[in-house]
């Protein structure tokens, strides 16, 4: 852990390589750190803090591919201030990054079991480091599904690679929209009707989930009734945040704190504070 | 141990602290309150000054004496000078394809805080666990906690509102302090006794006219501070008050506190450990300087949990079960530690008088049984 001269609230500069859009609202920005070589390390399931000039800091999971030290990506959905600014910027535009910060995905304690990653909307943005990782070592994993739900088609992350991915045989993948036009052929309805379809063993599974609170829940429940134990979930929580490092005191959430005991804890960790209004 | 004997040896306390480079900051009284503040000479103190401290109340007093530390402890602590309410992080300058963070220009701290209460003691201990104790350091904080001496004055007569013994953290300086001094008021002599608690406060000590404390003014101190502790104007049990709060989340009494509390933000403000803070940016009308600010910020207002599109904590029921359950019982878990040190400040400065002991009391009223003790078949009074 970094006890490094500089004050942690300080952040290191990175160059945009190139914004691509993904839906109507949300982007996937690629960053290029300009201390040159070093590049830089992140564990799937981390985030940054990113800094626009001007206008503040944001909280944001890292979505790209941890294989790949030069390039630091993240998805991000245009929601506000910072956000919309992020989108705007262009090849070569400075911004302030400082991290990574907080908790992974399960990634190396997985090996050997049927992975099965939930991701709703956004959500799928700090899986995908995941998938990077177990398709990379695809032997090391038995079964590894992806089931994702969306708002709808159009909504859709990372489509071609979805297809790449579901070309290659080696992952199940199911797709799933809360609603769609006639020109649809995928499922309708929320992410928890695809559990049945996916194959698992359900006494060696780990399920990795990230989306919004109430998907979660429901997903916990569903993966309950096919007999996963709560020490075999994993989920990814999201609170107000302005450091990052555990200073600011805005993300508790019940004993932890979200950035740095979080954001990914094992279910059984939170299972009490997850049913709990307004903690 | 030893006696500094009259007021004179104090001026020359504050002088010897000058000429080695402190600015010294201790209790003054400004608009009607005791203000720690810097401290020029003996008369800045607030000399013959009580305090009046009670729920929702406080008030100074004509003690008809002639005691430096006569009063209880002010409003702001001494937080306010290793976490300034508002504070410059760090700052850029817009450059042609993004920004520069400009090199700070050294600054040094050398603050002694004089007249330190025991529980203000604990309040630093706290915010030192906090900041710099993690596997974060902030730079801010140490700077100016690096060459902080800690001048404490044992507390003979607590308040109203105070329950430092509930807490352990007073009335008498155990740790944490360079230097500890009791005032002693006799019908003809006005003295501190003195113990040094480092290196640093020997070498000051050394240079401030004193001499060996007799049996007797030792003895008088310790029955002043015998008698302190049972001066408290609140108590409240901690036994095991973490779990207490842990388990009753869904208690009556936290919608029952929010008919009452205001979500003011007062108790955050003045508590000597609370250490949440919000970032803001600062720019000039062309953008091209930008600042970076953190000031405090309270658990009690509605944009601090706010995430896209909603509030978390939208109630104020919510909000008062975070500030407490954290103060009591999720720092023991996050920092080794309780939030609270006793100091009754949240009691006295809540403007409709919400006592966190008496609340704690309710809680542990209506409380969800311990499973752990009816399992045991044992009865916990407290439970």
């Amino acid at each position: 852990m970094a006890r490094s001269k500089t004050d942690p609230m300080t952040p290191a500069i990175f160059h945009v390589k190139r914004v691509i859009r993904e839906t109507e609202d949300t982007f996937t920005i690629e960053l290029i750190p300009s201390n040159g070589t070093t590049g830089f390390s992140f564990k799937p399931g981390q985030f940054t803090m990113l800094y626009v000039l001007g206008a503040g800091e944001v909280p944001i999971s890292i979505s790209g591919d941890p294989f790949e030290k030069r390039c630091l990506t993240h998805t991000i959905r245009s929601v506000g201030n910072v956000t919309r600014l992020l989108q705007k910027l262009k090849a070569g535009e400075g911004i302030g990054v400082r991290g990574p910060f907080g908790s992974a995905w399960p990634v190396k304690a997985s090996q050997g079991r049927d992975v099965i990653i939930v991701a709703g909307g956004i959500g799928l943005a700090p899986l995908r480091p995941v998938l990077y990782t177990v398709l990379k070592n695809r032997k090391k994993y038995n079964r590894i599904s992806l089931l994702y739900g969306t708002r709808t088609p159009e909504d859709i992350l990372y489509h071609q690679e979805l297809m790449k991915w579901r070309s290659q045989f080696d992952i199940d993948i199911h797709v799933t929209v809360d609603q769609a036009g006639k020109s649809w052929k995928g499922n309708v309805g929320v992410v928890t009707t695809l559990i049945s379809r996916i194959a698992f063993d359900s006494t060696q599974a780990v399920a990795l989930i990230c989306g919004p609170e109430v998907m979660m829940r429901f997903t916990i429940q569903e993966f309950r009734q096919r007999g996963l134990n709560n020490e075999d979930m994993y989920v990814s929580m999201e609170r107000n945040m302005k450091c990052g490092i555990g200073f600011c005191g805005h993300c508790q959430y019940g004993p932890y704190f979200i950035c740095k005991d979080g954001p990914v804890f094992r279910y059984d960790l939170v299972e009490d504070l997850m049913k709990v209004e307004e903690i | 141990m030893i006696a500094i004997n009259d007021r004179e040896s104090f001026t020359i306390l504050l002088k010897v602290l000058q000429e080695k480079g402190y600015t010294v900051i201790g209790p003054t009284v400004q608009g009607q309150a005791i203000v720690y503040d810097k401290i020029d000479s003996i008369q800045d103190l607030p000399v013959g000054c009580g305090d009046e401290h009670r729920p929702g109340g406080y008030s100074l007093r004509k003690r008809g004496d002639g005691a430096l530390f006569g009063y209880v402890v002010g409003p702001a602590s001494f937080k306010k000078f290793l976490f300034p309410p508002s504070q410059k992080l760090w700052q850029a300058k817009r450059t042609k394809d993004g920004f520069d963070v400009q090199k700070e220009k050294k600054e040094r701290f050398k603050m002694a805080f004089l007249g330190v209460r025991p529980c203000e003691i604990q309040g630093i201990m706290v915010q030192v666990q906090v900041f710099l104790k993690g596997n974060y350091v902030d730079s801010h904080y140490q700077k100016r906690r690096k060459d902080n001496l800690i001048i404490a004055v044992n507390c003979s007569e607590p308040g109203g509102t105070c329950f430092c013994t509930s807490m352990h953290t007073g009335p008498s300086a155990k740790a944490g302090f360079d230097l500890c001094l009791t005032e002693i008021i006799e019908e003809k002599r006005h003295y501190f006794v003195a113990e040094t608690g480092s290196p640093g406060g020997e070498v000051i000590l050394k240079e401030v006219p004193h001499c060996e404390a007799s049996a007797s003014e030792l003895k008088h101190r310790d029955q002043i501070m015998d008698k302190a502790e049972n001066l408290m104007g609140r108590t409240m049990d901690t036994s095991g008050i973490k779990e207490l709060l842990y388990r009753n989340r869904d208690h009556p009494q936290w919608e029952k506190i929010a008919q009452r509390c205001l979500s003011c933000a007062n108790c955050t403000m003045v508590c000597p450990t609370c250490f949440c803070s919000h970032v803001t940016e600062g720019t000039d009308l062309t953008a091209q300087d930008v600042q970076r600010v953190r000031s405090w910020d309270s658990c009690f207002t509605s944009d601090f949990s706010y995430i896209h599109g909603r509030h978390v904590r939208h109630s104020t029921s919510a909000r008062y079960r975070q500030w407490m359950t954290h103060k009591l019982a999720s720092w023991i878990d996050q920092f080794g530690m309780s939030g609270c040190v006793g100091c009754g400040r949240c009691i006295t400065w809540c403007p409709v008088g919400i006592d966190i002991t008496e609340e704690v009391r309710n809680i542990r009223l209506g409380s969800v049984p311990n499973p752990n003790d009816s399992a045991k078949g044992v009865h916990d009074e407290n439970d």
